[in-house]
This record gives structure tokens, C-alpha cells and sequence, in this order.
């Protein structure tokens, strides 16, 4: 494929395409679908060994200041201002209704500023919404010079103790600066694989030079957004735009976990009082695993039916599980529906199709927590 | 000896007196990437040119193939079901489709021969 101009372009486009990557457009950017060996043998290679995938897309930024986590309390569910420094966590940004603006990994770097990656779809509306709520408590350094590799799977650590030793001391969610191979990086221990790794913060004229050391590793295969997919839904993490979005609260979308206990009873988030008041009293529909009895699989938007053919939900991820080896999917249901192992129907192409409703992750997460 | 045919829609068709058989071409495969899953026609079945007669799932989406000509299915492959990287492996080969008892042979004078399809897979690249 030649390159599309009205797209934007990562650190990584010249070895992407060295590679011989698909490239397809993206959130505005040019990313790699996957290379010569396909989406199988990526998906497999990271599950297995290691892969290493090119996320520049993500928004990047920091938050300066002392009162950063408070300014970003003000505007997520999640417990911020007690998170430890070199440590992160998963939160959500939420709107005045109680939807998900936006899913994102949050840094305490040193007790004086956050670290935050967010969606590339969304980053130019997080990044004014952070600024504004910030104000002169805090400020907004957005790093758009900035490249983010992941690097994942169970030899993750082993590649990447290569170039930096200090690294297999990290746990999961741990982070802090560290040198990669004499390249000065920003790392943290974790991803969306469902894999233990790590995410690699790098300035953008070093980001090739990283990828190609990685890539030097025999254990080490680049990946796609295909693999990338794969990946997470086996692993149940929810896709921003598929699986959430601002009509679904993060109590709908089964990350309760991500709502701080102090931050329960406290309050003072957008839409809290609709989403302590699902943590009271429960919700409408709720985010659940969908395993498909046969190979057929159903797609995002598939409509899912109770055996008598009520609309009860939909499919809001759906596809092939390599690792599963079966069709695998994640959707919404009434609550009623939600316990695994309740039947279900899934409309494919006007035919019924049985599934079930099953526990989330499909493949168990590996992360590494020391 | 059979004669061969192909589809804007990256279809192939091998046409023996009134049997055709059908596949998708060796270009659509590698555009499709892994093959996972095919839905086939039930035998005897009727197919009309151009209407759906299969679905191809690769790991990212579902695609449709169309029937390259009118008839009846007569057989299927079988072996799809279980092997559905076979359409990745030999496309244009253990990787077939379906077979249709063609009604309409003019319906061919629609098609590409190999020159045209290849002609025309090269205006795309």
C-alpha cells in the first residue's frame, strides 16, 4: 500500500512497511493490520513467546503538579490520590450521565506528576477536557513526540531484561524511566494482551532504533492491530468505542473494579450518582462473555436473543479466539442473563446461532505480580 | 478440460460442460488473510449470478461470496469445515467452495478469463 497523505504517520511507518506490513487506517493513523506471517501466527507468537507492538497511536501526556491526581479524581471514578508513586492503574473518564469518555493508564511518576495514555480516538478531547479541568492546579505537557511500543507475552521479560536488567524487578503495573539498550525510556509493566509485558514510552527519533533491538531477539515477532484485537477480546478487556462508550457506565461495562472503595462513598466524579447508584441497585444490562457453540462466529453488533427469541443484548466484540480456537465475543445483556452458563442466541445473518454466556477472560491473564 | 473464470468479486469458477465449480481467487485470500470459518450453501440449493451463496470469516471480518453464475448447488467441500486454511493453502484448489449445476451458460460471457482477471488484480495493486 502506498502512503495514504491525509493519514498520520507513527515513528514506526518506514520499518512497518520494511516489515512488509498491511497498513490500514486507524483512529487518523496509518497502523500495521499485521506482517507477512498473518494475525494467527502474531496472535500465537504472543501468547507463547513475545511480540512487539507499535501503539504510537496512543495519546501520551503528562500531568504536572501536586494536585494532578485530584484533578484527574475530578474527573474519573478511580482512587488516584492514593496510588503509590511508580505504580499504575486502569480508570475510566466519565461524563455528567455516568458514560465512559474514554478507558485509560494512569502513572503516579514521583508524587509530582501523572503519566497518562489514553485511546488515540479520543485523545484530543481527553487532553481539552484535562486541561480544562486543571486549570492553574496542574499542567497539561501532552507528548506527541513521544512513540509507545508494547512489548508482550510470557518471554516478554526475558527480551527485555536483554537491554534492560533492572526491568524483571518490575511487577505488574509497576513504572518508572529506565535505560533500554542505552535508550533513555519511560516503562511500564503491563498492556492489553492479557500477557505479562511491558508498554515502552520512547522519544519518537529513538523509537526505530528500540523496536529494531527488540526485533533482533529471536523470541521477539512484530505484531498488528489484528493480533491486537485477538488478543484483548480472548483476554476480556473491553475495546473504547466497541465495547464502551459514553452511554455505557463503567458498572454496565463490568469495571467496577476500576471505582476506588473511597471514591464510593465519597462521590464527587461525573455521573456518580448514577453509577453509586448501579453499585446499590444494580443495572440494566451488563458486560458478559458470549462463547458461540460452533465455529460460526458473531460479529460486533450481532443481536443476542433468549431461547424464546427476546431481544435480551448485543455483541459488541465478537470474532476468532486463536488461542481458544473457537469463536469467542463479548457483548451486553439483561442481568437475568449474565450468570455463566445461561444459553443464549445469537442472530448471525438471520439464523439462530446457540451460545452461552460465560465468565470473562476467555484465556487467563498472565500478568506478572511478583 | 475444463475453462476458467473469474469475478470483480475475486470469485474463480472451473466450468466443465454444465457443472461449474467455484472458489475465491488466490488475490482474495491474501487479502483476507487467515481464513477461520466458512458458511456454505446447503446442496441444492438455488443460487442466482451475483447473489450470496458463502461467507468467509478471517480472524478480522466476514466477507460474502457471490455466485459467479445461476443454478443449483450440487456439492460442497466439505472438508472447509474443518480445515478452513485450506482456503489460505491452495485457493484455487483443495480450497474450493461449492459446485453449481449451471442453468444459464451465457451467464459466463459476463466473466473474466485469467488475462482479464489478472489485468484487472494489477489495475488494483
Amino acid at each position: 500500500m502506498t502512503a495514504d497523505p491525509a493519514l498520520k504517520t507513527t515513528p514506526l511507518d518506514a520499518l512497518h512497511r520494511e516489515l512488509g506490513a498491511r497498513m490500514v487506517p486507524f483512529a487518523g493513523y496509518a497502523m500495521p493490520v499485521q506482517y507477512p506471517a498473518g494475525i494467527l501466527a502474531e496472535h500465537a507468537a504472543c501468547r507463547t513467546a513475545c511480540a512487539l507492538f507499535d501503539v504510537s497511536h496512543m495519546g501520551q501526556a503528562y500531568l504536572h503538579g501536586d494536585e494532578a491526581a485530584a484533578v484527574l479524581e475530578g474527573l474519573t471514578p478511580g482512587s488516584l490520590r492514593d496510588l503509590k508513586p511508580g505504580r499504575q492503574r486502569y480508570t475510566v473518564l466519565t461524563n455528567e450521565a455516568g458514560g465512559i469518555l474514554d478507558d485509560l493508564m494512569v502513572v503516579n511518576c514521583d508524587g509530582h506528576k501523572m503519566f497518562l495514555v489514553v485511546n488515540a480516538g479520543c485523545k484530543d478531547a481527553d487532553f481539552a477536557l484535562i486541561k480544562a479541568a486543571a486549570g492553574a492546579r496542574a499542567r497539561l505537557e501532552v507528548l506527541p513526540e513521544r512513540a509507545l511500543l508494547a512489548l508482550q507475552g510470557p518471554k516478554a521479560a526475558a527480551v527485555m531484561a536483554h537491554f534492560a536488567p533492572a526491568a524483571t524487578s518490575m511487577v505488574f503495573m509497576d513504572a518508572g524511566p529506565l535505560t533500554v539498550g542505552g535508550i533513555p525510556c519511560f516503562v511500564t509493566r503491563s498492556g492489553y494482551s492479557g500477557e505479562d509485558g511491558f508498554e515502552i514510552s520512547v522519544a519518537a527519533a529513538q523509537a526505530e532504533n528500540l523496536a529494531r533491538h527488540f526485533l533482533e531477539m529471536p523470541d521477539c515477532t512484530p505484531a498488528g492491530l489484528g493480533a491486537r484485537d485477538s488478543l484483548r477480546l480472548e483476554a476480556g478487556l473491553p475495546l473504547y468505542g466497541n465495547d464502551i462508550d459514553a452511554t455505557t457506565s463503567p458498572v454496565e461495562a463490568n469495571l467496577a473494579f476500576a471505582i476506588g472503595k473511597r471514591r464510593r462513598t465519597e462521590g464527587g466524579f461525573p455521573g456518580a450518582a448514577r453509577i453509586l447508584a448501579e453499585l446499590e441497585n444494580g443495572v440494566s444490562r451488563l458486560r458478559v462473555g458470549i462463547k458461540p457453540d460452533g465455529r460460526a462466529p458473531a460479529r460486533a453488533h450481532t443481536e443476542v436473543q433468549d431461547t424464546t427469541g427476546r431481544t435480551i443484548g448485543e455483541v459488541t466484540s465478537g470474532g476468532f479466539g486463536p488461542t481458544v480456537d473457537g469463536p469467542v465475543a463479548m457483548g451486553y445483556v439483561e442481568p437475568a442473563f449474565s450468570e455463566p452458563g445461561t444459553p443464549v442466541v445469537l442472530m448471525v445473518r438471520s439464523k439462530p446461532l446457540a451460545a452461552h454466556v460465560v465468565a470473562l477472560p476467555f484465556v487467563e491473564q498472565r500478568y506478572h505480580r511478583g | 478440460m475444463s475453462q476458467m473464470y473469474f469475478t470483480e468479486d475475486h470469485e474463480w469458477l472451473s466450468v466443465e460442460g454444465e457443472t461449474a465449480i467455484v472458489g475465491i481467487t488466490d488475490y482474495a485470500q491474501q487479502q483476507l488473510g487467515d481464513v477461520v470459518f466458512i458458511e456454505l450453501p446447503d446442496e441444492g440449493k438455488d443460487l442466482v449470478q451475483g447473489g450470496q451463496a458463502a461467507v468467509v470469516e478471517s480472524v478480522k471480518a466476514a466477507s460474502e461470496v457471490y455466485s459467479p453464475v445461476s443454478g443449483t448447488v450440487t456439492a460442497v467441500n466439505a472438508d472447509l469445515e474443518g480445515a478452513p486454511a485450506l482456503v489460505n493453502e491452495d485457493a484455487m484448489g483443495a480450497g474450493w467452495f461449492f459446485a453449481v449445476a449451471m442453468i444459464d451458460p451465457t451467464e459466463l460471457d459476463n466473466l473474466m478469463d485469467q488475462d482479464g482477471y489478472d489485468a484487472f488484480v494489477a489495475g488494483l495493486e
